[in-house]
């Protein structure tokens, strides 16, 4: 929580000694509540002020990296309940679950599934972004051997190892000890050994207990044995408890500022039914889950949980835009009709459904006017008949179509007149105000 | 340190609607917090799911759906039973052969396969129009006198057509589907609007404007999350109607719902796919608010309505 400047003034020297460059310790104060100054700068500040001032300087949830490298992945740091407060800032991540039990073929087919996950939606690559290898046996070879076999057939992709037998996660950490894994889980019983492990291997860390103040106290315990890189599981399994339980560990975390809770959370899914797996999951994406394990993870799965954590995980402030492109809707062809949108999702997303709906193939280009509804980047200037003209041109649409004729949106009909000046040549009809008065208007002309 | 639960106060709570009538009546709405926080808040109804059904046989949708729907759509009034027999809670009957594009059925030709339907069936009934603002006047207007007394949602009541429509709802005792175009303040100035015009703002259900997952999904879910804010926590009473989400007719229409295993290999298998496309948009919007949902899929319901168990 940032704290004000004549709180962080009560701890200061009070000397005004002006050896951090500012002419009394409260101007000092002022500077650092602004976040314009460091602590650093007194020379006698006490260990008290520095405590205080690097506590409150914290996120309220921590900042977390599965993996190194170009994979790594980083979760938590999140700083609201509502996505139209701010924004989610790191997408949750989807890991899928392999048993030591399915070492092997089995195993090698859930590696593969990750390997080949990625898809390209909106101009971004999504993929299954972490493997999570689940001791059943309690045979630390057999899980060591399962390990290897992730690290060999998946360089690089962070990996999760899940025991609460510390002799397992040493045996499975020996392959992996230098690509700062996570290890889950420290548990009541076990919070010394697996933090002296994670402390030696500076991997990340889950602390698993039933309900939330025991996962409170056992955070604590775990910090206080030296690791800081923590991760949470509070037990819930059911949509209903995992809704409950990450809205009191969000809540705590960011609006009271409750440290013990300031740590992303790991949601565990796993269903025997496909689609009820993905239901769970989805509750997950919405409901503050950073890591989520999966039994398994189909192609069609993915992209319908992909495409959630995409959406949900946009800047409200930034609409999602697509890219600028002349799109084929439908079978299109040269003589089929073309139009023109800005490509501001929704618009495009709208536009698009309407066509599709109209069952006339078309042609649609979809302008960049940096993600501004039709009216809107009209209104900016965006949206112009010179503009218009020189995408169009620059576009090479007229390789595809044998016709001159660009249909507009009815909200700017206003640049008719200009754009057949500007586009010599071209034939400029008026379409609809709305894109619900496409299909009318398309079949019409059919 | 010792946890102490953060709780909100909510000085709100949401209308309870009431729909159909006897055993199988439907009761939506009550939340007197956000969705599912039952530690902070109590939740009397679970959201409802209604099964979509036409008037006229579905040519336009896709294959994967009418293999779900088997040989009853050509028949509104056994698709509507089969609804029922598929454990719907209630049956949403779209009237879109009255739209002029389509077989420009009469207004009186649409109250009579609604009357149909409402006989029919013992679970509710919601009936909503063409979508063609103009047309829908006529065909609710009828609609709403053919099946007077059964407690029916008439809609889509909308800013171009709002008085006709919720005139014909109120002289028929029917309750209110209003629908805005993904915005908050449009959303609450049409139940002002209603309410001048003297409609019971306890009669409203509001609809937001549903997108499908990947197709603007995250919009409906915060204005959906805004809508549900002011209503508990600013306790504003032209925001606590229900909410309904009419998803079925977004899913149906994207891609990922239609396009087959050859031609998208990188997406997984069509059936699934699509399946999943409705029901995990249902979990979106349940977990931004929603109090109804509209489906296609009998399947993605019966999937959906687990999710909802688990959520209750
Ligand atoms: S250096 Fe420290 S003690 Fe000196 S004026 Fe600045 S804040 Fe005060």
């Amino acid at each position: 929580m940032a704290l004000s400047g004549v709180e962080i003034f009560k701890h200061l020297p009070k000397t005004n000694c002006k050896k951090c460059g500012h002419p009394t310790c409260l101007a000092f104060a002022m500077k650092l509540a602004a976040k314009q100054a460091s602590l650093d700068a007194c020379p006698d500040a006490s260990e008290d002020a520095k405590k205080l001032l690097g506590a409150a300087a914290a996120p309220p949830i921590r900042a977390i990296t599965l993996g190194t490298g170009d994979k790594a992945v980083k979760v938590g740091d999140e700083i609201c309940l509502f996505r139209h407060e701010k924004k989610f800032f790191n997408p949750s991540v989807f890991a899928v679950a392999i048993k030591d039990t399915e070492a092997g073929d089995a195993a090698a087919k859930k590696i593969e599934a990750v390997k080949t996950s990625e898809i390209d939606r909106v101009g971004q690559k999504l993929r299954v972004e972490a493997i999570a290898v689940i001791e059943t046996a309690g045979d630390p070879a057999k899980f060591a051997g399962v390990v290897k076999q992730v690290v060999d057939g998946a360089p690089g992709v962070p990996i999760i190892l899940v025991s609460k037998n510390p002799a397992v996660i040493e045996a499975g950490i020996s392959h992996c000890a230098d690509k700062k894994p996570l290890i889950y889980a420290a548990t009541a019983e076990n919070a010394e050994a697996m933090a002296k492990i994670a402390k030696e291997k500076k991997a990340s860390l889950v602390v698993a207990a039933d309900g939330l103040d025991a996962l409170a106290e056992l955070s604590e315990k775990v910090k206080g044995l030296g690791v800081e890189d923590l991760v949470l599981d509070s037990g819930a399994r059911k949509a209903k408890d995992m809704i409950e339980q990450y809205t009191i560990i969000r809540r705590a975390a960011i609006k009271k500022g409750f440290k013990p809770l300031g740590y992303p959370i790991i949601s565990f899914v796993g269903r025997d039914d496909a689609l009820s797996e993905a239901a769970a999951a989805a509750v997950g994406v919405m409901k503050y889950a950073s890591i989520i394990i999966l039994n398994n993870v189909e192609k069609w799965k993915m992209l319908a949980l992909l495409s959630l954590r995409q959406n949900i995980y946009t800047d409200p402030q930034v609409p999602m835009q697509v890219a600028q492109n002349v799109y084929k809707v439908g079978d299109a062809k040269e003589s089929s009709p073309l139009m023109i949108t800005t490509n501001f999702s929704l618009s495009y997303f709208i536009v698009r459904g309407e066509v599709e709906n109209s069952k006339v193939p078309s042609w649609l280009a979809v302008m960049d006017n940096e993600g501004l509804s039709v009216l809107t980047a009209w209104a900016a200037g965006k949206f112009t008949a010179s503009k218009i003209a020189q995408f169009i041109t620059e576009s090479g649409v007229e390789k595809n179509i044998s016709h001159k004729e660009l249909i507009i949106p009815g909200y700017v009909a206003i640049l008719s007149g200009s754009l057949e000046e500007k586009l010599p040549g071209w034939k400029i009809t008026v379409g609809p105000r709305e894109a619900n008065g496409l299909p009318t208007f398309l079949k019409a002309r059919a | 340190m010792a946890l102490t639960i953060p709780k909100e106060t909510y000085s709100g709570k949401i209308y309870n609607v009431q729909l159909g009538s006897g055993a199988k009546a439907v009761t939506i709405g009550g939340a007197s917090a956000l969705p599912f926080l039952s530690f902070e808040g109590t939740f009397p109804n679970r959201p409802a799911v209604a099964l979509e059904v036409a008037d006229i046989a579905p040519d336009d949708w896709p294959e994967t759906l009418k293999k779900a729907i088997g040989g009853v759509s050509a028949n509104p009034v056994q698709w509507a039973k089969f609804c029922q027999e598929q454990g719907a809670d209630i049956v949403a009957l779209r009237l879109i052969g009255t739209h002029p594009d389509q077989q420009n059925k009469s207004p009186e030709e649409a109250a009579k396969v609604a009357a149909d339907v409402a006989a029919a069936i013992d679970i509710p009934l919601v009936i909503l129009g063409s979508g063609h603002a103009e047309k829908d006047t006529q065909v609710l207007q009828a609609v709403a006198t053919a099946t007077r007394g059964k407690n029916c949602a008439i809609g889509k009541a909308v800013e171009e057509n709002y008085k006709t429509v919720a005139a014909a709802a109120m002289a028929n005792d029917h309750k209110l589907i209003a629908m805005s175009q993904l915005d908050v303040n449009l959303a609450k100035q049409l139940n002002i609007l209603l309410s001048q015009m003297g409609f019971d703002k306890e009669r409203i259900i509001m609809d937001p404007m549903s997108s499908a997952l990947g197709y603007g999904l995250e919009y409906t879910y915060s204005v959906m999350e805004r809508i549900r804010q002011a209503a508990l926590l600013q306790n504003d009473p032209m925001m606590q109607t229900p909410i309904v989400c009419d998803i079925g007719a977004n899913v149906w229409k994207v891609k990922e719902t239609m396009a087959p295993d050859a031609e998208a290999p990188e997406w997984g298998g069509l059936e699934d796919r699509a399946r999943a496309w409705e029901v995990i948009t249902a979990s979106g919007m349940l977990a931004a608010g929603a109090d109804l949902l509209i489906m296609r899929h009998p399947g993605a319901m019966a999937k959906t309505k687990e999710l909802i168990s688990e959520l209750m």
